[in-house]
């Protein structure tokens, strides 16, 4: 090995290390993605128009708009009942509740 | 048949481009005020897409206020209409568009923040890769070796301090002292569905741009450290194939 040889191999041990060894995509594996459990402007980002957009939800647990929960935690999440006392839950695809008008 | 055919295209061409201008198409059949109900119709479209446009240059709007933005957009959506129904896939031009109107000559910076946020909005829609094993980058002569990035990766320059323009106004941001002169970032999508635009030096930038181009470690190494780069793209879990070079 000549010198720039050993310089970069000695780059690459240490970019492994600053990386924190072997790190894979999965960082947010446990995370998934709950409908409808966002407060107004707080959901997550779904970037460019004709998607709900980070913080562009209007309505409190507004039906299209989603959140990263820990996973199984979506169906489980606690809201307040609707107005005609039907109970919210969290869904893992996009509702039809809670649309703005 | 065919005639019927070819009058509704015209029809439909003349409608749409009276989208664009003050002017009522010929051929509509209403019994009474045709002019104000297609001002609704032009209205709508018109706003409906200064509305997407705002979704996805939400800085460059906060630059410029809301007014301008919108006379901004209109002016854009009358030359480059949407070419595919996909809203989306709408805005490559505006960066473009944005460095040759006249009214906002005087903030030079805008088309690169609207280029910036163009490309926050490509990686996110950006296609998924698996994750290669690091372990590859160990394995004998690294000065060879060629990576390839995930298809969300874009390497950010512009002659101005777009970077910290943007992150000074992002929602609830402090601002923070604007530096002089160029400005680059690394732009890709997070595993959590972020788009973070992690600042880089030139030097860092450089040396992304050549692994992006597909030039082997030891040809990206000479244009400096690769070092940081490599620690971000790991850690993100940013590269998708390491292979070795093909002698």
């Amino acid at each position: 090995m000549d010198n720039s040889t050993k310089l970069l191999a000695a780059s690459v041990a240490a970019a492994l290390t600053l990386a924190g060894g072997a790190v894979q995509a999965e960082e947010h594996a446990d995370m998934e993605r709950c409908f409808g459990v966002s407060m107004a402007g707080e959901n997550d980002c779904a970037a460019g128009p004709g998607t709900t957009c980070a913080g562009t939800s209007t309505m409190d647990y507004q039906g299209n708009a989603w959140t990263l929960v820990p996973a199984g935690t979506c169906n489980s999440i606690e809201m307040p009942a609707m107005e005609d006392g039907t109970m919210r839950d969290g869904s893992y695809v996009s509702m039809n509740r809670d649309l703005p008008a | 048949m065919t005639a019927l055919l070819d009058s509704h295209a015209a029809m439909q061409a003349r409608f749409h481009n009276a989208l664009w201008t003050t002017a009522t198409p010929d051929g509509l059949a209403q019994a009474d005020a045709v002019e104000r109900r297609f001002l609704v119709y032009r209205n709508n479209v018109q706003h409906g897409l200064c509305s997407a446009l705002s979704q996805r240059f939400a800085v460059v709007e906060r630059l410029v206020g809301a007014a301008f933005f919108t006379a901004m957009g209109r002016a854009f959506a009358a030359s480059h209409p949407p070419q595919t129904p996909v809203l989306i896939d709408w805005g490559a031009e505006f960066a473009g568009f944005i460095e040759g109107f006249p009214p906002a000559a005087g903030l030079p910076y805008l088309g690169d923040v609207a280029r910036l946020e163009w490309a926050r909005g490509l990686a996110y829609h950006a296609a998924d890769a698996p994750v290669a094993d690091p372990a590859a980058l160990t394995r004998g002569d690294p000065s060879g070796l060629r990576l390839t990035l995930a298809p969300s990766v874009a390497a950010f320059g512009s002659a101005w301090p777009v970077v910290s323009i943007w992150t000074n106004n992002q929602p609830g941001a402090e601002a923070q002292p604007l530096p002089t002169g160029a400005e680059f970032a690394l732009i890709a999508r997070l595993p959590a569905f972020e788009v973070p635009v992690i600042p880089l030096e030139a030097a860092d930038c450089a040396v992304l741009r050549e692994l992006h181009a597909g030039r082997s470690l030891g040809a990206a190494a000479g244009h400096g450290d690769p070092t940081r780069i490599l620690a971000l793209l790991l850690k993100h879990g940013l590269i998708t194939a390491i292979t070795g070079e093909t002698l």
